[in-house]
């Protein structure tokens, strides 16, 4: 019998030859006008994903099985391990986390296949052979340097397990999440290219790609937040975002998609910024395959690098360049015969759209700068440096707060040409709302930062800017409130969508500021029996013991956690010793309240039988996590819109001349 | 306006925005990056007390001290000196002695290290890449692990 490892590896090396073919054969089509070739693409997309997927799932059975003739699987996995993580030990390793990649990859090829009926002919082949190259590279770079299905025999009889920081449900969804958006951006950018080929970038142009580019920002963004929430309460420090390259690596992609996002709105509705939109296609796509060759290259420490492999490297190296190159040498060729379209006064819709862009493209820089500085100073003169937090927050901060303080106003001007007055007119009551709460905020903390009144009043700003931008639209409190509700079921999706994503950012910055300000940390001794305070809080640290788990065993502290002489819960921080690495992780002990949590680690024995502990009040903090939360909602709701439905607009309803709003 | 006044005015602006993100990223890069170095070349490189620095090296055998309270001291050495450094807080999970390990902090008067950020992300294979290209540079033999450089 066939081994189904085996099965999955013939799959896998398909699914190369398809890559070629889905590649080749449209592209050279729509070139000659072959419709039949054309529409080979359609077919070789489905059957790429039919590949990858039974590659992918021969490689889940081998994990699931603990198949140990399988040398990735004796690398990353244990027979004693849960279920759960076995299955995301898949994706827990290099090879799998590759394999997961182009699975993602076929699956919004095999989409734009499915779902692009209304696409025209000619678009759909060369969008679908852009996916395919893009197949193609990453299948030649798997199977020639990353095989996932490489044998070992005899196998062993036991495996060496996965890291056991990354056994962790948050983390088991995380990099299908995160890899939903990087990979989701390849068809903004396959569009991008199929454009400039074709030297044609219209409103359906810009419809057709804004949902794509929707649904990559929402993984992203619901992707980067569960990756920050699993380095909160995992890594126990406190911290929600670090900074990390790794961390900066995904957020770059998100800066330039949410730019994205708003550009195609510009070039839909008003038929402007063309080329720069293409080119921010182009951009966001490069971005993730940068993220891509910087986790996996392994030029960064992290726990991310799971290997270093120079050959591994130096190849995606040569796809990153091969990519970006291509695409923008395309772009300074063709990008020329792109026509310009309407125009617009500085003081408008399209005017606060590019200022958007402007501020998002500069903090992506920056970010970038602050990324890549210390590898290319390391290369260029051997000196080591790290780039850390205060960098960010000196850079970053400045160029992203006007954008957040201009958000309400973009909304409340007019296309072509708008009038900032008349938009603080509608927007006062919003205004005067976000200084009483900056003012509150100032009255309790009058010893405090000076950012924190002014950061909570530009997070009420954003919500109630959100608020006042439906309510506008509505006429809400001018018109009897059942028709305000009869308008707001009748306006289109996008446009409530647009105002609760912009209200989660509100709430998101909220989060931000309060546990940049206001968190309380102690770090502090205790034997069994003590006590320490954390801002209104008492916890007690009652004693330890050993625990056992299924695959690890430890040491368990016990807390107990008052507010004045009221217990309010009992906190447990476990310090795990995991089977067979021998490697220690912390659990963090966690008590979650609306306005924040109470966080205890429990360190190791110092002097005198006592422990060392680390505990924090960490105000608001779900804010953050609640925030990237309504902003996905809001992506939902514009994705549901009829407009945008996938695959919905035709280029010919929208061909004749472009409705001035 | 005209066509080309508008267009003008929207590159100048943007432009001015470039730059001010320029100069602001410039600032920021002089006055927040830490330099890395090794105990040998600290008293060579002449970092100066009070200067925020990160010093990696490996945890001395039998070095640790605990206490008073939360405080740890440990020897970091490269093989070729030996730095003392004191932290106020919880050593990470795989801070172990023989191993590698990078501390960020300011140097003191009498020579010896405080360190506020203590950094240990690995396993018994691993090295910091920094500290191993900066061990080997400096002509110490390392173990297998450091070699291969594998990370967990």
């Amino acid at each position: 019998m066939i081994s189904v490892a085996e099965v999955g590896h013939f799959a896998l090396i398909l699914a190369v030859g398809v890559a070629l073919y889905q590649f080749i054969v449209p592209l050279v089509g729509a070139q000659r006008g072959d419709v039949a070739a054309m529409r080979a693409g359609i077919s070789a997309a489905i059957l790429q994903l039919v590949l990858i997927a039974i590659a992918f799932a021969a490689l889940t059975h081998a994990y699931v099985t603990s198949d140990f003739s399988v040398l990735n699987v004796v690398e990353n996995s244990h027979s004693a391990k849960p279920l759960l993580y076995k299955i995301s030990g898949v994706w827990g390793n290099h090879e799998g986390s590759m394999v997961l990649w182009v699975l993602i990859l076929a699956l919004y090829g095999a989409a734009v296949a499915l779902f692009g009926q209304n696409l025209p002919l000619e678009l759909r082949a060369r969008v679908l052979a852009i996916q395919g190259s893009i197949g193609l590279a990453f299948l030649l770079f798997i199977v020639m340097t990353s095989n996932p299905f490489i044998r070992v025999d005899p196998p062993p009889i036991e495996g060496n397990g996965l890291n056991p920081i990354l056994q962790d449900p948050a983390l088991a969804f995380h990099p299908p999440f995160l890899y939903a958006g990087y990979v989701g951006l390849s068809i903004a950018f396959a569009f991008a290219v199929a454009a400039l080929i074709e030297g044609r970038v219209d409103a359906a142009w810009a419809r057709w790609v804004r949902p794509w580019t929707l649904v990559a920002w929402m993984f992203l963004t619901i992707g980067i937040a569960m990756g920050s929430w699993w380095a909160y309460y995992e890594l126990g420090w406190g911290g929600w975002w670090f900074w990390d390259p790794v961390e900066n690596a995904s957020f770059m992609p998100w800066l330039v998609a949410t730019a994205l996002i708003h550009s195609a709105i510009v070039v839909e509705k008003r038929n402007a910024l063309k080329i720069w939109t293409v080119l921010l296609s182009i951009l966001a796509f490069s971005l993730s395959l940068m993220g891509t060759f910087l986790v996996r290259s392994g030029v960064l420490t992290s726990v991310h690098a799971f290997a270093v492999d120079p050959e591994r490297g130096s190849f995606i190296l040569m796809i990153l360049c091969l990519f970006i190159g291509g695409s923008l040498s395309l772009f300074a060729w063709r990008a020329p015969q792109l026509k310009a379209g309407g125009l617009f006064a500085p003081v408008s819709r399209e005017g606060s759209l590019v200022v958007n862009n402007l501020l998002l493209c500069v903090s992506c820089l920056a970010v970038f700068v602050g990324t890549l500085y210390p590898l290319a100073l390391e290369t260029l003169t051997g000196e080591k440096i790290s780039v850390g937090a205060p960098y960010f927050d000196l850079t970053f901060g400045p160029i992203i707060l006007p954008l957040l303080l201009l958000v309400p106003v973009g909304a409340f001007l007019a296309w072509k040409r708008g009038d900032i007055g008349l938009a603080m007119k509608r927007l006062a009551w919003a205004l005067v709302l976000a200084l009483i709460v900056g003012a509150i905020v100032f009255a309790l903390n009058v010893r405090g930062p000076w950012l924190a009144p002014v950061g909570m009043a530009i997070a009420a700003w954003l919500v109630f800017g959100a608020i006042a931008d439906l309510a506008a639209k509505v006429a809400l409190f001018k018109v009897p409130l059942a028709t305000s509700w009869h308008r707001l079921t009748g306006l289109p999706r996008s446009a409530i969508g647009t105002a609760v994503a912009h209200a989660g950012l509100g709430v998101l910055v909220a989060g931000v500021i309060a546990i940049s300000l206001w968190r309380i940390e102690v770090i502090v001794a205790l034997k069994p029996g003590e006590s320490a305070a954390v801002g209104k809080y008492t916890v007690t640290f009652t004693g330890e013991a050993p625990l056992v788990g299924p695959n690890y065993t430890g040491k368990v502290g016990s807390f107990t956690l008052k507010e004045a002489d009221r217990e309010l819960a009992t906190l447990r921080s476990e310090k795990r010793n995991f089977k067979p690495s021998g490697m220690p992780t912390t659990e963090v002990g966690l008590y979650q309240t609306w306005h924040g949590d109470v966080y205890v680690v429990m360190g190791d024995e110092t002097t005198g039988g006592a422990r060392a502990m680390r505990m924090y009040y960490n105000p608001f903090v779900n804010f953050i996590w609640f925030g990237a939360t309504i902003m996905f909602a809001g992506g939902l709701l514009s994705l549901s819109d009829r407009r945008y439905r996938v695959g919905a607009p035709k280029r010919a309803a929208t061909a004749q001349a472009v409705p001035a709003e | 306006m005209t066509r080309k006044q508008k267009r003008l005015s929207l590159i100048l602006g943007g432009l001015a925005v470039i730059g001010l993100a320029a100069g602001l990223v410039l600032y920021a890069l002089s006055d927040t990056i830490t330099f890395f170095h090794t105990p040998s070349d600290l008293t060579e490189t002449g970092v100066k007390v009070g200067q925020r620095i990160r010093l990696g090296g490996m945890v001395e055998q039998g070095s640790v001290r605990k206490g008073p309270g939360t405080v740890t001291s440990f020897g970091v050495t490269d093989t070729l000196k030996t730095v003392t450094v004191s932290y106020d807080g919880i050593l990470p999970d795989l801070f172990r002695e023989g191993q590698g390990v990078v501390t960020e902090g300011k140097l003191q008067q009498d020579g010896s290290f405080v360190a506020d950020t203590v950094l240990a992300k690995h396993d018994e294979n691993y090295m910091p890449r920094e500290l191993a290209n900066s061990l080997k540079e400096k002509g110490v033999k390392l173990g297998k692990g450091a070699e291969e450089g594998a990370m967990q």
